[in-house]
């Protein structure tokens, strides 16, 4: 459904945009129907860069982003461009960012009916938007009509997917809708998200937070510095670690029945015996175009090269 | 990302232990208010503080006074501004004639009501002309931006350097006859930039935030974007920069026309001082002639920028407190 | 005991009348004691600490007594306080990078605070360095500017600073949150070894996030619409809860370390009560299960077993 091919940004900064700064770089990975794709990355990883090409809210600078088969980078004229947005949706992280703190709250589905419903009978208009709310277990009673500030950081997010639910949407891009929701609230949001997938909607995750992508998604693609470098399916992904990144990240989450001293000695022990190995140039000696390289089935691993150190097992530096 | 992160006030440190703590992520700044205000009293909390604030409630009276003498007063007058003899030359303010004559023995305070009504009408119209012009330009370059932007900046950037003085002078003098509409507009044409600027800056920084991509996802057109999501949000500043677009055409206009290049038919204020130093009021110590055209400049200038930092104080709630 | 607080409450004064958003706080901290304060947004917990240290413009201290090494703290007082601020109180403000003054150099800063407490920078400039050393900066912070760090250094020179003087109490107000993963596992180790070093005696970390708080704390103390929910040791509390708030909200969070396959975790329906004119009887009464005709009156924060409180009837 949604595809991204070796997509790059690279943004011009200083005077005259002499130089030049790399957001993302080099990232392929693909969105199914029914799925939920997390994308996990610390700040500055490039992943809200990704949510908003997809969304076409910021251009891309090479690569190709199609959905359907259809490169979204073609679509010019404001009708296509409306249609697409009739199939994919976003919702974002600061929930009173995402309201115009002017008007009331209800006023982002009264967007959506006169760009896209304006023909449609008020009481027809009316039936829809209950059943929308619905879905996402509101009341409407509750929350129409009022002032984004009367309403709770869930209830404000919910709408935004009542909202995007409003369109025949396919494909949701939720970019950390639930880093600023409080804890008891946020696990009904993502059980939402867990509902839509199983009505066939497709699902872009994007998130800090690898516990939130555990629980919710079936990929999962590790983001840093604007690239993969690890992809798969978020069971093996979670389950065996192999790039050092990854392993950083799931050490330093902090666990519940975990302490942080447990998980390094799980990891060093497990890491026992075995020689540190870069596993993208175990697979491919001497590189190969793709900067991930499949290690197992639905498992794919970037080079070890950190921070620009050379890899220790390249035969030569890999393409790309 | 909250945009309410107010870091301390510069100077003050880090001040472990001291002030300085940025607003409570469990209460957000304004959420006591916001908690407070029922079902959509946005209006009415701020009429409660406007009424309460001092310096606009001043500001605003001064201002609705001289606007309300500049329109009726002129009506109840039985002769026009420039009509010579209708006193004794050089007379003293005195009962019949409450603020004296000129020179030629007209009557300063017909002259003074007239000259109120053109500096409302300058203000108006050129601070309206100003406040068009910066808003269109404003708007479009921070929501486009890229190239754009800047072919839009360089404009403003020329018009801001631009002498206006010596353009004014030189377009003066081709024209033959110049009315207070015509001044309003050249004032208009060249004081925009500033007001650009800061639009352009506001535009900015509000197109960055979450609502207007949302606006955007939702199929709105670029201009629909700007006027009826972006602008109501500057509500408040675009007040208040047509407040000071507002006084500065003023005082241009009595800069011009107390150095000659105001307009050839009528009066104003900045004209009778023009006059009143140009036959010597200052030597002969006709203190009525000057003194009130100069006075009502600087009563209204100055009513409309205290009512500024007034209303300030009211959309900020920042600057309640206190 | 290094701190006693007793009926603490501190309420925001509005337009509308008070909120009580610290409605009657009762703990206390031994000797090298961390607490993880925990609570949503609105429980309070960002209250409680500011109200030990300093309270804002629009704060009002209602009632209460807060005892630091069997001293009164002058809570209400906020001329008097200033003698025990960064001396025995001392905080790590939530946004403690953007709390530099960008013009001057860290050194100059620091030198600046320093002499405004009376203090004097060239005495206490040899331990700086080494608390500095300490934390992986050098000495050649103090001739930077701001900007020239990065956040996570900002972040460390502001713990280094906070800690300089000793003080008894540290309050470390969400100072995690804003980091990424990595980041907020070396700061939140780095206070611990503070604490072990004795750079301070005891420690309030307020923070949203349980699992964290777990990974350092000794006692996690458990808020909920301003007032204490439950104080334990952190294994007791993390497995064994009391308090029905604290035991929904445990199993609320997913986990890294377990596969949730189809299992799904629920959350606690409802929300929070308004706290401008909260209901009488115990606060999490409309949304606890567990609630019966009793939860009208106010349960008592007490001892369930030793150094276990708790605010429940049914505890």
């Amino acid at each position: 459904m949604l595809k991204l091919d070796r997509v790059s940004k690279v943004y011009r900064v200083g005077s005259f945009g002499g130089e030049q700064l790399r957001a993302v770089g080099d990232v392929s990975f693909e969105v199914r129907p029914g799925q939920v794709v997390s994308l996990i990355g610390e700040s500055g990883s490039g992943k809200s860069t990704i949510g908003k090409m997809v969304l076409r809210t910021s251009r891309i600078t090479s690569g190709t982003i199609s959905f359907d088969g259809a490169d979204i980078s073609r679509y010019r004229r404001t009708g296509e461009l409306k249609e697409y947005y009739r199939r994919v949706q976003g919702v974002f992280q600061d929930p009173f960012s995402s309201y115009n703190p002017v008007f009331k709250a209800d006023r982002v589905f009264e967007m959506i009916r006169t760009e896209y419903f304006a023909a449609v009978p008020a009481a027809e208009w009316r039936a829809k938007l209950d059943a929308a709310l619905r879905t996402v277990r509101l009341d409407p009673a509750q929350v129409l009509g009022k002032y984004p500030h009367q309403l709770s950081g869930g209830q404000l997010q919910r709408l935004l997917i009542a909202r995007a639910l409003l369109l025949d949407i396919e494909l949701l891009v939720a970019d950390e809708i639930i880093s600023m929701l409080d804890a008891s609230t946020r696990i009904d949001v993502l059980n939402l998200l867990a509902d839509l997938k199983e009505r066939g909607l497709g699902i872009l995750f994007i998130t800090h937070d690898l516990s939130l992508g555990n629980y919710v998604s079936d990929q999962t693609v590790i983001l840093r510095g604007g690239s993969v470098v690890e992809r798969g399916a978020t069971r093996r992904v979670f389950a065996n670690p192999l790039h050092p990144y990854t392993r950083r990240l799931l050490s330093s989450v902090p666990q519940l029945h975990k302490t942080w001293a447990e998980v390094d000695a799980e990891l060093r022990a497990r890491d026992a015996g075995a020689e540190r190995r870069c596993a993208y140039h175990e697979r491919l000696p001497d590189g190969g175009p793709d900067p991930l390289a499949a290690v197992d089935e639905d498992h794919h691993v970037a080079c070890f090269a950190l921070d620009g150190a050379p890899c220790p097992d390249a035969a030569r530096t890999p393409v790309g | 990302m909250s945009t309410e992160q107010a870091g301390p006030p510069t100077g003050a440190g880090p001040a472990p232990g001291g002030g300085g703590a940025p607003p409570d992520a469990a209460v957000p700044a304004g959420a006591p208010l916001a908690a407070a205000a029922p079902a959509g009293r946005r209006g009415g909390e701020l009429a409660y503080f406007a009424l309460r604030n001092g310096k606009l409630v001043a500001g605003l009276v001064i201002v609705l006074f001289f606007l309300l003498v500049g329109l009726f007063a002129p009506m109840l007058l039985p002769h026009g501004p420039n009509e010579y003899d209708i006193g004794p030359q050089g007379a003293p303010p005195s009962a019949e004639l409450w603020l004296g004559t000129t020179r030629f023995g007209q009557d300063v305070y017909a002259q003074f009501v007239h000259g109120l009504r053109s500096t409302f009408l300058v203000g108006l119209l050129g601070g309206g002309v100003a406040f068009a012009v910066g808003m269109v330009v404003g708007f479009v370059a921070g929501y486009r931006g890229g190239w754009v932007d800047e072919v839009l900046n360089m404009i403003t950037n020329v018009v801001l350097v631009l002498p206006t003085l010596a353009v004014l002078i030189i377009v003066a003098a081709y024209l033959q006859a110049r009315g207070v509409a015509v001044q309003s507009l050249f004032i208009g044409l060249t004081s925009w930039p500033w007001a650009a600027r800061s639009i352009r800056a506001q535009t900015f920084s509000l197109s960055s935030r979450d609502f207007v991509d949302l606006a955007r996802l939702s199929g709105r057109s670029s201009w629909k974007i700007i006027f009826r999501d972006i602008a109501p949000n500057m509500s408040s500043y675009l007040f208040m920069t047509f407040i000071l677009l507002f006084g500065g055409a003023v005082l241009i206009a009595a800069g011009l026309d107390f150095i000659g290049l105001g307009p050839t038919d009528g009066t104003s204020l900045g004209l009778m001082m023009n006059q009143a130093v140009n036959w010597g009021a200052l030597q002969l110590g006709m203190w009525w002639w000057f003194v009130p055209p100069g006075l009502g400049i600087t009563a209204i200038v100055g009513a409309l920028y205290v009512m500024n930092v007034g209303l300030d104080e009211v959309f900020n709630p920042k600057l309640r407190e206190t | 005991m290094s701190l006693k607080v007793r009926d603490l409450r501190v309420y925001y004064r509005t337009l509308a009348g008070d909120v009580k958003a610290l409605d009657g706080a009762d703990f206390e901290l031994a000797d090298g004691e961390i607490t993880g304060l925990v609570g949503e947004s609105g429980s309070g917990k960002s209250t409680l600490g500011k109200s030990l240290i300093k309270l804002d413009g629009r704060m009002r201290y209602v009632s209460g007594t807060v005892e630091l090494d069997g001293a009164e703290l002058p809570v209400r007082d906020s001329a008097r306080m200033n003698d025990f601020r960064f001396r025995e109180v001392s905080l790590i403000p939530q946004y403690a990078m953007s709390a530099m003054n960008p013009t001057r150099k860290v050194g100059r800063m620091i030198a600046d605070l320093l002499e405004s407490r009376g203090e004097r920078f060239r005495a206490l400039r040899p331990e700086l360095v080494r608390r500095l050393e300490l934390v992986g900066l050098g000495e050649q912070v103090l001739g930077r500017y701001p900007i020239e760090l990065s956040g996570g250094m900002k972040q460390r020179t502001v713990m280094v600073l906070s800690t300089l003087l000793d003080p008894s109490l540290l309050i470390a107000d969400e100072v995690t949150s804003a980091l990424d993963v990595s980041n907020q596992r070396a700061v939140a180790e780095t206070l611990a070894g503070f604490r072990d070093r004795g750079f301070v005696k005891s420690m309030i970390f307020v923070t949203h996030d349980v699992a964290l708080v777990n990974q350092i704390a000794d006692t996690i103390t458990v808020m909920y619409a301003g007032r204490l929910a439950e104080k334990g040791p952190a294994k007791t509390v993390v497995n064994s809860p009391r308090h029905p708030y604290t035991r929904m909200l445990i199993s609320a969070l997913p986990e890294v370390g377990v596969s949730h396959g189809e299992r799904r975790l629920s959350g606690i329906p409802g929300s929070p009560p308004a706290l401008l004119d909260p209901p009488a009887g115990c606060r999490f009464r409309d949304r606890c299960p567990l609630a019966f005709d009793k939860c009208e009156q106010e349960p008592p924060f007490a001892e369930v077993e030793p150094d276990h409180s708790v605010a429940c009837w049914k505890a």
